[in-house]
């Protein structure tokens, strides 16, 4: 059975997927049992894969026996068993979540909504796991078209942006699958490992670098890196929060793991990686500074956390393209850090809407005495974004900032610097008003706190955040050090 | 406890009370005696490692490893233990003295106040026990959020003001100072602590003095360093508690400890020397000094005066440390526990003439001395100490400023210590005029124990100190014992 | 059909015979389709042609497979040793049969919130939507 275990990690969402609308029917709540169960599941599943990888080495699990590289194959290395971990994490602290959420509102809907969010959860599980570049688009689509789906859920705006986010999503799937289509050509396989080495045999040529490109084209506009960045705002602030706290956290990582995957690992020695390397670079520094630049104008705190998470984006591939150990392991460090302060963040202001009604900055006055550990998970999760000690987020700035140095890129250092200054401004600004700023009819209003289903995930996110930088020996010299291809390291 | 894990310890036991605070609430009895329980024993792990610093071997602290080889290193020596032993033992007399004020004042959000106290008090250790720069970078920020919530307790518009412009210049300061960190990182991986700078001599000097200039930005806004003062007489309008420990002794304190870390641990004397900025330090700390001094005597509140006392009162500091000699340095050093004394015992005064006469002025004091004798007496004995008069502790440090700059034919810099001690005569003596020769205006009476306790004590330790400065917790000593291992290059953290 | 004897119509029948004609039937797929996707108001035009683009990566994909003189990569009798260049190769076409199903269920999703939208909205311009959108 534990033999089978990599492509039961990615199966079980998948078959409770099919069995919770039946169930939702009758009991919202055995449907959401099993959610949790099917979600708890592949977080045990995974978390002992990690330590089974991390113990003896890379994990290929080929599926029906079909032998690579015909076949499809699940390469489990310390990355992807560490993302499994990450999104599976998450996937059920948002469950959790959203039982509270959906409870209050609609629970007829809750099976519906879990056999969505199932399917969303098995798309990711199966990018991450993957070893195959066709079976990655498949999967992309699958956690796709669940997304759009449960998107669109947040009301009537939600459906507009949902449905924009759909058209450029899917020609971002394209181009990826175009890019595919070339290699393919060129080399006639799709497994990773089998291109690696059979592109080294292909010259350089026009058609390598387009299809090259492409693939980085595509799964850099699902990663919302700047430009490609315009779907992501309207709708991470239009959709329901359960789904804004996974998507937000998770999604675009899975996508950045996906160009790690692709740049360093399977296209590693070839000189268009490095030219898009390149251009991710640059795209990353831009996007620090113009997601911090346009996040604090945003009256909306949704909308402020979108383009905060294009900031957040930028660092992430500004890391990737320094290329040295130290800057990787700060770029996937800031992977974890981002996933969970983000998902910590978009779950307290979903819960703070709900309340009170409040989204925008200036209604947050006083929010502290009304919901004082929410507002606390939120105070710890924006300091670990801006970058403060003794937060996860210090550390993994620390890191891609060490890296910078040591590549000399001058330009970098400048944009991480002048964004932690202006995400310290559109963070203290709401500290300010939360817990400074008094109203004199405040001053007898009693704590409201939100109920613990939704108040614990967000806690829990928290603490994680100050203990990832505290404790982060182990997570990096086990996992993420070992997480790195080993032309880097 | 094992000497390792003192350091540690030390710090770690204000941030248990900081996160047991909350758990209580609303009992103020028994926030209080958490408080005052964790000061006790903060005080009693610090002092435990005076034998051996004094020996000269220091305790080498547990490190904590972070990922890709970096760590965190807990290092006490005789710089760090000297400020390490201020800090806590205001802290336990700030307690005590915290909690007759907040009373008095009925103050809310008192939970909050205690417990962001605890955790400054737990930064301010972290920062004088810290072996590298990452340590210190980590502690030192840590320090800047905790205060955050201090400068706003009273949660009125100007509060608010003061505490934003607190951020501005502190969190941008932070940046500066993490480039700099970054950078010395990489280019002296580890960057611990060593006497007589860790920089060594074939960094280019465009890069010394690019370092220097982060650096001195970095350490100086908490420092006061003009023209990065700015923050300092907002900030006033915190309760006197706070203004007292922050701005007196942990904030400021940190600032000019980072200062004297910079130019003794991590560029040293001779790298400064070699590039000339020495001489730059030298000016701004000078230039602090009188401009401090001369601004005092404009400002009509207390406590805003005080702020400007002390503006150029840590520039001694500071001169101490870019004039580098031993005598110098010495001076300097001991400054940092001298100056804490006095100045809290002057802020103590502030609160209870606050509390009890509700006069916030510098004027109108008029016949306070007959009425608030102990306050006024130990007032008088902050200021006269401050203005460097004998027998007091003040003295101890500007004597050995003096003899260092002459050692080192800066004898212009003498006649800067007695132009300044002129200037704090003239802006302190007014006041105690009032307070002792003129009539009483209105009937006040002397505070009650929890805030006279206090300011006595650390008046009577101004006094000591300035007749035996080795009194009690061997500050003389330690300062002396720090500014040989920098001169020479030797000692403790290796 | 044939041309016209000329010199650019020789490179034409090049071209054609070749095969490289269907790649640019691709690119011309392409660019119709992010011309409709980009250019158009209408949001089922937009849908529309975000159909055409992804047929133009299926055309692409079969494309590949193709070869001249081939047929239906199905084996009759076994034994038989198989000639591989007689054989259209299979692999993109089964790979098309998945991206077809994804095209279908993306359609079928988009549609679902068209119907929402104008349901709700009244209208499917991207002008008017977007306007109500920021409100």
């Amino acid at each position: 059975m534990s033999a089978h275990l990599p492509a039961l990690v990615v199966m079980a969402p998948l078959l409770a997927a099919v069995v919770v609308p039946l169930l939702g029917r009758r009991s919202p709540g055995a449907a959401h049992a099993v959610t949790l169960a099917a979600l708890g599941f592949a977080l045990a599943a995974s978390s002992f894969l990690l330590s089974v990888v991390v113990a003896n080495g890379v994990w290929r699990y080929a599926f029906a026996g079909w032998a690579p590289p015909w076949g499809i194959e699940y390469v489990l290395d310390p990355l992807s068993a560490g993302m499994m971990v990450l999104v599976s994490f998450l996937a059920l602290a948002t469950s959790i979540y959203a039982w509270s959420y959906l409870f209050a509102s609609d629970p007829q809907r809750i099976g519906i909504f879990d056999s969505l969010y199932l399917l969303l959860v098995t798309g990711l599980l199966g990018i991450v796991a993957t070893g195959d570049l066709f079976n990655l688009y498949v999967f992309l689509e699958i956690s796709a078209i669940a997304a759009y789906a449960l998107l669109s859920t947040g009301g009537e705006r939600a459906t507009v942006a949902t449905f924009r986010y759909l058209l450029i999503g899917t020609v971002a799937a394209s181009c990826y699958l175009l890019g595919v289509g070339f290699l393919y050509a060129l080399t006639g396989t799709l497994n990773m490992a089998d291109l690696t080495a059979r592109l080294a045999d292909v010259d350089d040529s026009t058609a390598k670098a387009a299809g090259i490109g492409l693939i980085v084209i595509g799964l850099a506009i699902k990663a919302a890196l700047f430009p490609f960045h315009g779907w992501q705002p309207d709708v991470y602030t239009y959709a329901p929060p359960p789904v804004t706290g996974f998507v937000a956290a998770v999604m675009t990582k899975v996508s950045a793991y996906a160009i790690f995957r692709v740049l360093y690992f399977t296209l590693g020695g070839e000189p268009a990686a490095g030219s898009a390397l390149v251009f991710l670079g640059w795209a990353g520094v831009i996007a620090i500074l113009a997601g911090a630049w346009l996040a604090l104008s945003q009256t909306d705190i949704r909308r402020m956390l979108a383009y905060s998470s294009v900031s957040q984006m930028g660092y992430i591939f500004f890391g990737f393209s320094l290329g040295s150990p130290i800057a990787l392991v700060g770029a996937l460090f800031h992977v974890l850090n981002h996933a969970v302060v983000k998902g910590c963040l978009f779950l307290v202001v979903g819960g703070v809407r709900w309340r009170t009604g409040a989204s925008n900055v200036a209604e947050f006055v006083g929010m502290g005495r009304r919901l004082p550990l929410s507002m606390l998970a939120f105070a710890v999760a924006a300091v670990s974004l801006v970058g403060l000690p003794p937060t996860a987020g210090f550390f993994s700035k620390w890191y891609l900032l060490l890296g910078a140095f040591e590549a000399e890129a001058w330009i970098g250092v400048g944009a991480v610097v002048v964004s932690t200054g202006l995400s310290a401004v559109y963070f203290f600004r709401i500290f300010e008003r939360a817990f400074v700023v008094t109203d004199d009819g405040l001053s007898s209003v009693r704590s409201n706190e939100l109920p613990v289903g939704m108040l614990g995930p967000a806690l829990v996110l928290a603490a994680l955040v100050l203990l990832l930088g505290l404790f982060q020996q182990p997570l990096i010299t086990h996992v993420l050090q070992r997480a790195l291809p080993t032309a880097v390291s | 406890m094992d000497l390792a894990l003192r350091p540690l310890a030390a710090v770690l036991v204000s941030l248990l009370a900081a996160v047991l605070l909350p758990l209580v609430g609303r009992r103020p009895t028994v926030r209080e005696t958490i408080t005052i329980t964790a000061a006790i024993l903060k005080l009693a792990l610090v002092s435990s490692m005076l034998p051996a610093v004094l020996a000269g071997q220091g305790v080498k602290g547990a490190s904590f490893a972070l990922g890709m080889g970096l760590s965190l290193q807990f290092r006490v020596d005789a710089l760090g233990l000297l400020f390490a032993l201020t800090a806590s033992s205001l802290w336990l007399l700030t307690s005590i003295y915290s909690i007759g004020y907040l009373r008095a004042t009925t103050s809310t959000h008192q939970t909050s106040y205690y417990s962001a106290f605890a955790v400054c008090l737990s930064a301010t250790v972290g920062i004088a026990f810290s072996g590298n720069l990452l340590t210190f970078f980590l502690c030192y920020e840590v320090l800047t959020l905790a205060t955050y919530p201090l400068v706003v307790h009273g949660r009125t518009p100007e509060a608010q003001a003061a505490g934003r412009r607190y951020l501005v210049y502190t969190l941008a300061a932070g940046q500066a100072l993490l480039v700099a960190t970054v950078w010395a990182e990489t280019l002296v991986p580890g960057s611990e602590f060593r006497p007589g700078g860790f920089l060594n001599s074939q960094t280019p000097s465009l890069t010394v003095w690019m370092l220097f200039v982060l650096f001195v930005v970095g350490c100086g806004v908490k420092a006061a360093i003009m023209p990065l003062h700015g923050w300092l007489p907002a900030a006033m309008v915190a309760p006197t508690p706070v203004s007292a420990l922050l701005h007196a002794v942990a904030v400021v304190k940190a600032g000019v400890f980072g200062i004297v870390r910079m130019v003794g641990y991590v560029f040293g004397l001779d790298t400064l020397r070699a590039t000339g900025a020495d001489t730059v330090l030298i000016i701004f700390a000078v230039a602090t000094i009188l401009i401090a001094s001369i601004r005092a005597l404009g400002e009509d509140r207390l406590k805003r005066r005080l702020a400007y006392s002390t503006i150029g009162q840590l520039s001694y500091i500071v001169l101490g440390a870019a004039v580098g000699s031993v005598a110098a340095l010495t001076g300097a050093m001991f400054h940092i526990a001298g100056h804490g004394f006095m100045k809290i015992t002057m802020f103590f005064c502030a609160g209870t003439v606050h509390t009890q006469a509700h006069r916030d002025g510098v004027k109108g004091l008029d016949g306070l001395g007959r009425q608030m004798p102990v306050t006024m007496t130990a007032f008088a004995i902050g200021a006269c100490g401050l203005a460097g008069l004998p027998l007091l502790a003040g003295f101890i440090a500007k004597w050995n400023l003096g003899v260092g700059a002459v050692e080192v034919d800066h004898l212009l810099l003498v006649g800067v210590l007695v132009v300044s001690g002129l200037l704090n005569v003239a802006y302190f003596f007014p006041i105690l005029f009032d307070a002792f020769f003129r009539a009483p205006t209105s009937d006040v009476r002397e505070a009650g124990w929890a805030m006279v306790l206090p300011l006595g004590v650390t008046a009577v330790v101004v006094l000591l100190l300035g007749v035996i400065p080795d009194f009690g917790l061997h500050f003389f000593t330690l300062a002396r014992l720090a500014a040989e291992s920098v001169v020479t290059g030797s000692g403790v953290l290796q | 059909m044939r041309w016209p004897k000329c010199a650019v119509t020789d490179e034409m029948e090049g071209i054609w015979n070749s095969g490289t004609a269907e790649y640019f039937l691709t690119i011309v797929l392409l660019l119709v389709g992010l011309y409709g996707i980009v250019a158009r108001q209408h949001f089922l035009r937009k849908l529309m042609a975000m159909n055409i683009l992804q047929v133009a990566v299926i055309v692409f994909f079969i494309t590949l497979s193709a070869k001249s003189g081939a047929t239906v990569p199905v084996v009759i009798q076994d034994g038989h040793e198989i000639n591989v260049a007689s054989y259209v190769n299979p692999l993109p076409h089964a790979l098309m049969l998945t991206a077809i199903v994804v095209s279908v269920s993306t359609t079928g999703v988009a549609l679902a919130l068209l119907i929402r939208i104008r349901r709700r909205y009244g209208t499917l311009s991207e002008t008017i939507l977007l306007a109500k959108l920021r409100e």
